[in-house]
């Protein structure tokens, strides 16, 4: 396909001072106007827990959270995030560095395989809880149903996401889960 | 697929971006018809031109980015209308309440569209730019009447144009609005007295594009008659459609099968790997069929409340 | 007492790394590496007469374009013909980079490589190709019966016809009192795993080695194959499977043009090279499956007794064969299903198309058999007025009749014959399961309603662990870790777990200390690969008979430590002790130690292997004759023939006739893959496997034009099911261990996927009394064919 070529029209590519605070942490990168979210996290910040599956907005497994809510970082650009606070896979750890009650959920359930669409379904279902701790079957369909997992059908991710909720409920114990 | 490179700019007020399109539109000169190929686009959510980039099937040398105007977030819930400023997500529509109390079908046509995380992101006022003939909210905005607002920087001033729904969709993704043309606000007149309501899709898969679907008006008089009644499609032709239903709900006689005939009689949809025409108008129809007990009864729910608190704008 | 891990829900070692981020996915490593692109054929059946890469050179960024032209040796010649067959008479692979021609919509004509993916996009896209377009043949009856052909020195576009025979169905329908005709198809469909492809290489001057990480179902297949083709010694290259987001079959393929190319342009450039595919090139590139269409003749008894079947069918191979004809061969011989069959005769026609070659997606062939013996039987008791259940319990193979010879040759070129099952019991639990004596209560008291309710169940059998072999090492080293590992690769079955587990049991170790490595060519190097419902066996058997060798050994250099009788000795929680005992033990790992005779100590623990530590026979050499350092062993399952496991489905649907919708409103499974290592990762790939079979029956196909154009070739068009569109299966196992092999285990990979279309159909025909003859159906072609209904099959006797 032949397109029109906005060289002559735009130039040499324009670097972007994006500063994003990322699990926490500030980060920032210079990148042209047309890099994603995702590529900026995977590639420019090498956080690359947020995984790439079509880059049209339609598999979720770029899911973050942006200001706390879920967003496809597929369709986002890296300069329209900037001065976002953004949380990715690898800020849902326990503080001691184990793993969080959510990701805990996940593996006490099977609720992954090949894990590649899993990032997403934790953060989506960490926001769930966070809004909705006793959340209704109703309510983990639309908060999980618009992301795609190839390998589990789904059931195991509905265990796992009741099973969080649980672990949630609980009193906190001392083993610093 | 990664998108082609572009200029991208973030002005602070409209005028700025306002003034920023006609330069940008003013070195290639197109006018008529926006979408691919043209040379500055403007994005806000960027839910469905952000794909059309990443697959390259629109190479715009200029994104404006709107999001830092904060004169285009408002929402304002009036008692006659629900007016969206452009960078309103989807989303906030359906988590303030008052648009659920004062535009139920707003509302609810919202929550049609694909999954909460587009919703968070996506825009009203961008859905209604970006035309898709399947989507719910051109189809709301034409079944009730709706406009947009629009602005643009001509001869050293800004000038404002409201169009109306019926105007504004020219085609499948294809608005009548100018190249440097900037939609700030979309106006949803609310439902009149005794108006009800009802949206349904049918789509192969939670969240998809409906193969169709009807968002539906029904007037009722003070002893619950049927007395007018209004329907507009998705996906079902290049644009909207709006039908007016009433020879098919007032009266005694007319009963469902003449509805159906109504509505499928002014639909022509087309085939696709989805779905036949055939299939499209017949859906539509039965859609319609189905929708139209839920409507009359919140018609007649709004008797009394009505007739205590007629509202100022009529269906 | 005894620490048993074979059967347990273990949490999987896996999920630590995965759960927080810490997966090693393609993509994930090699940030250094310069990025690819291809230009990709925009025509179904072209000639290329001309390349013109001009006005990309001028992309700031661009580092290399290549085209056919570019390869040297073996890498300008055609890819490798992966299985040959001696009824596989046209055979043709395609070229890395397209020579002259393009035989289907993304084959890869020349490859970019740049700093970034976005500038080799960039440039991509000024490369001008001329193209002389060419009739497109698309579809079984255009290759069939068309004038146009894909290969012009392929007659009929037919790669390849045969036969298999058991008896004489000809004389045998010709004698049946009676006779029914049918026609049945299955579409296109791919494995869109979540993960595209990629391939990551790097020439490592130093080491002179070249290390390439790919997303693959078999490394060792890759090894190969870049070994062969690009001139090194197999020693040179390493081939390393990363974390893979899924295979499903499309990634076994091997290797794929990009699985050369990128390795070769890091060895011409001197850097780190990566293609990570994108979702267009995936639906373009990456290898599709199951459009065939069959016609059936079946003469039966009065009873419902399946005497003869005769089946003849196309099979839409694509444009070219790596596979061979193994696909077909697997419907074929899968076909007959766990029925007794006297005589059966099945003929197939694989045909070239100008689409994306087919080669194994999860079920690879079985689906497509399974619903034309599962409709045919369907037909039969529709026919005669019988219970579809009753038919088939009248036709199962009895669990004395085993092992079952079908005188036909498998898939693996090995005999057909089941080795053990119980088919009945099978039935008569997915009865319970689902409830079927209440279904037709059900569905009257739903039709009172004006509510159509259908039930429909499918049986299959799948010969599971196919050979020619696996193997795996088992290391315990001094500091007690258990090593382990085996060529064939993971993607996302949780092999580190399952592997762990069997060599936890045999050893006596904690699963733990166990530590399991796949599809890594350093670590084992004679591999086959993941495919086929065959690692649990193959692999598990492996390692279990190498962990066997190891437990072995560690007893006789136990017993000389503490000089006690080898069968006096237990191995339990990593500790070698006399049985009653505990005190009088030495831990694995210090059997370690003492497995390899020391000069040096490098430690406290291993002073004890020096030569003047304890006293030695002076007529025994540190090592002997029959001896290796080391506790560790090697060891190989290579199996006589495939186990055959089975299983079948039920499901209760409510079809709503004005929309033509279809709602699952349940779904039972029994299953018996024999004893289960661990049900939790069973339950897991059934579970998956019944989503990808439910998407196949009502929501995917690929759909090309008839010029060979992709239709739906994204995630917007092609739909895949979200949450809401998969029910929750009810399942239930059964287990007849596998006669075969020493652990008993049969394979589970595939089992959710093979009946479900057969079980779909069928229930959506009882909700509504419509023929369904092909599959997928969609709710808009479900109301089309409510609105003008079929007429009953044509019965011939």
């Amino acid at each position: 396909m032949t397109s029109v070529s906005v060289d002559d029209a735009v130039g040499p590519a324009q670097l972007h001072e994006v500063v994003v605070t990322v699990n926490s942490v500030a980060r920032s990168a210079r990148v042209p106007a047309r890099r994603l979210l995702s590529d900026l996290l995977r590639h420019d910040l090498r956080l690359t827990g947020t995984h790439v599956g079509c880059e049209h907005g339609v598999c979720g497994a770029c899911t973050v959270l942006l200001d706390g809510e879920p967003v496809r970082s597929c369709l986002t650009f890296a300069v329209m995030a900037d001065g976002a606070r953004i949380t990715t896979v690898e800020g849902l750890g326990a503080p001691d560095g184990g793993l969080g009650p959510v990701q805990r959920a996940f593996r006490e359930c099977h609720g992954l395989q090949c894990g590649f669409c899993t990032p997403g379904f934790l953060l989506l279902a960490t926001e769930l809880l966070a809004r909705r701790p006793d959340p209704s079957d109703d309510e983990i369909a639309d908060a999980l149903g618009g992301n795609l997992c190839r390998c589990t059908g789904y059931v195991n991710i509905v265990r796992s996401v009741r099973r969080a909720a649980e672990i949630l409920a609980e009193p906190p114990s001392g083993d610093g889960a | 697929m990664k998108p082609p490179p572009f200029a991208y700019h973030r002005p602070a007020s409209v005028e700025e971006a306002a003034q920023l399109l006609a330069d940008l539109v003013g070195e290639r000169g197109e006018g008529g018809e926006g979408g691919e190929g043209g040379e500055a686009k403007v994005i806000a959510g960027g839910q469905s031109l952000v794909p059309l980039l990443n697959f390259r099937l629109a190479s715009p040398g200029h994104l404006v980015d709107i999001n830092a105007i904060d004169a285009l977030g408002g929402l304002d819930v009036r008692p006659g209308a629900v007016d969206v400023g452009a960078t309103v997500r989807a989303a906030r529509l359906l988590s303030e309440r008052t648009v659920a109390v004062a535009h139920p079908l707003l509302a609810e046509a919202t929550r049609w569209i694909a999954h909460p995380v587009i919703r968070n992101r996506g825009t009203v006022c961008g859905s209604l730019a970006h035309a898709d003939p399947a989507a719910e909210l051109p189809a709301v905005l034409s079944l009730l009447d709706g406009s947009i607002e629009a602005v643009a920087w001509r001869a050293g001033a800004l000038v404002r144009r409201r169009v109306g729904a019926g105007d504004l969709f020219a085609g499948p993704l294809q608005t009548t609005l100018e190249p440097d043309e900037l939609v700030v606000a979309a106006r949803f007149p609310t439902l009149g007295a005794r108006t009800g309501w009802a949206v349904d899709e049918l789509a192969l898969r939670r969240g998809d594009y409906a193969l169709a679907g009807v968002a539906l008006a029904v007037t009722v008089d003070g002893d619950g008659a049927p007395t007018a009644g209004r329907a507009a499609y998705m996906s079902c032709a290049p644009t909207p459609v709006v039908v007016d239903i009433g020879p098919a709900i007032v009266d005694d006689s007319p009963g469902p099968d003449a509805l159906y005939a109504l509505v499928a009689s002014a639909l022509d949809p087309t085939d696709d790997i989805h779905a036949s025409g055939e299939y499209r108008r017949h859906l539509a129809a039965t859609l319609t069929v189905r929708a139209l007990g839920g409507a009359l009864a919140r018609a007649r729910a709004r008797i009394d409340a009505d007739s205590e608190h007629p509202s100022e704008v009529p269906a | 007492m005894t620490t048993r891990w074979f059967g347990e829900r273990v949490e999987r070692r896996e999920d630590q790394r995965l759960l927080t981020g810490g997966g090693r996915f393609l993509d994930d490593a090699g940030h250094e590496a310069l990025a690819v692109a291809f230009v990709r054929s925009p025509h179904a059946h072209a000639r290329l007469t001309g390349i013109d890469v001009a006005a990309a050179l001028d992309v700031d960024g661009l580092v290399a374009i290549y085209t056919w032209d570019d390869l040297p040796g073996r890498l300008a010649d055609p890819l490798p013909l992966l299985i040959p067959h001696p009824d596989l008479t046209h055979p043709r692979t395609q070229y890395a980079l397209a020579r002259g021609e393009v035989n289907h919509v993304g084959e890869a004509i020349a490859m970019i490589v740049a700093v970034d993916r976005y500038v080799a996009e960039d440039a991509a896209e000024r490369i001008v190709v001329d193209y002389e377009p060419l009739p497109a043949v698309v579809g079984i009856d255009a290759a069939r019966s068309g004038p146009h052909l894909v290969h012009p020195d392929v007659p009929g576009n037919v790669a390849a016809v045969t036969t298999q025979e058991l008896g004489d169905a000809r004389a045998a329908i010709a004698a049946a009192p009676r006779v029914l005709e049918l026609d049945l198809a299955i579409e296109r469909s791919l494995s869109s795993p979540l993960e595209g492809r990629g391939v990551h290489a790097r020439w490592d001057a130093d080491d002179r080695r070249l290390r390439i990480r790919t997303s693959t179902q078999t490394s060792t297949g890759v090894r190969a194959a870049v070994a062969n083709i690009l001139d090194l010694p197999d020693v040179a290259v390493d081939v390393v499977t990363p974390d893979v987001g899924g295979g499903f079959g499309t990634k076994v393929v091997h290797p794929y043009p990009e699985e050369v190319l990128v390795p070769w342009a890091a060895r011409l450039l001197g850097r780190e090279v990566k293609w990570v595919e994108d979702r267009y090139e995936h639906f373009v590139s990456a290898t599709h499956e199951r459009g065939q269409e069959h016609h059936v003749r079946v003469g039966f008894g009065d009873d419902g007794t399946i005497l003869a079947l005769e089946v003849e069918f196309w099979h839409d191979t694509g444009a070219y064969t790596p596979y061979g004809i193994v696909l077909p061969i697997i419907t074929a011989t899968q076909l007959p299903g766990p029925y007794r069959h006297r005589h059966y005769r099945v003929t197939f026609t694989s045909l070239y198309t100008n689409t994306v070659t087919c080669t194994p997606y999860r079920g690879a062939g079985r689906p497509q058999g399974c619903f034309v013996m599962e409709r045919t039987i369907d037909r039969i008791a529709e026919h005669l007025g019988l219970d579809r259940a009753e038919v088939r319990a009248r036709n199962l193979i009895g669990p004395d009749e085993f092992p079952y010879d079908f005188q036909m040759t498998f898939q693996d070129g090995r005999p057909l014959i089941y080795d053990s099952g119980d088919y009945p019991a099978l039935l008569a639990r997915l009865e319970e399961l689902v409830g079927w004596d209440g279904v037709a209560a059900e569905r009257a008291a739903a039709a009172a309603e004006g509510r159509h309710l259908g039930v429909g169940l499918a049986c299959y059998v799948e010969g599971t662990g196919v050979g020619p072999y696996e193997g795996g090492h088992v290391h315990v080293e001094t500091n007690g870790r258990v090593m382990v590992a085996t060529g064939l690769t993971s993607q996302g079955q949780g092999h580190e777990t399952v592997f762990a587990q069997i060599v936890a049991d045999e050893l006596g170790v904690d699963v733990a200390d166990v530590f399991v490595t796949t599809g890594d060519t350093r670590r084992f190097p004679y591999a086959v690969g993941t495919y086929a419902s065959r690692a649990a066996v193959m692999s598990g058997n492996a390692v279990a008979l190498a962990a066997r060798a190891v437990r072995a050994k560690a007893i006789r250099v136990a017993a000389d430590a503490l000089e006690a009788a080898p069968d006096d000795l237990d191995i339990e929680a990593g500790l070698v002790h006399v049985r009653g005992t505990p005190s009088r033990g030495i831990p694995l790992s210090q059997v370690a130690v003492l497995s390899n005779p020391l000069r040096y100590s490098f430690s406290k623990e291993a002073e004890a292997a020096t030569q003047f530590s304890s006293p030695a026979d002076p007529d025994v050499a540190p090592v002997p004759d029959d001896e290796e350092p080391g506790l560790e062993a090697r060891d190989y399952y290579s199996p006589v023939r495939s186990t055959f496991a089975a299983g079948m489905h039920a499901a209760v649907v409510e079809v709503d006739t004005d929309t033509g919708s279809i709602d699952v409103l349940r779904y039972a499974v029994v299953h018996d893959c024999g004893p289960l290592i661990n049900p939790m990762i069973v339950e897991g790939q059934i579970q998956g496997g019944v989503a990808q079979g439910l998407a196949g029956a009502l929501l995917e196909r690929v759909v090309y034009d008839e010029m060979g154009n992709p239709s739906n070739a994204n995630f917007m068009d092609f739909l895949m099911p979200y949450l809401s569109e998969v029910p929750e299966p009810a399942i239930a196992h059964l287990e007849t261990p596998s006669p075969l092999n020493p652990l008993g285990i049969k394979g589970a990979g595939e089992a959710g996927v093979i009946p479900v279309s057969a079980c779909l159909a069928a229930a959506i025909e009882d909700a509504v009394g419509v023929r369904i003859d092909r599959m997928p159906i969609s709710p808009p072609e479900l109301w089309a064919a409510l609105a003008r209904r079929r007429p009953t099959p044509e019965v011939l006797a």
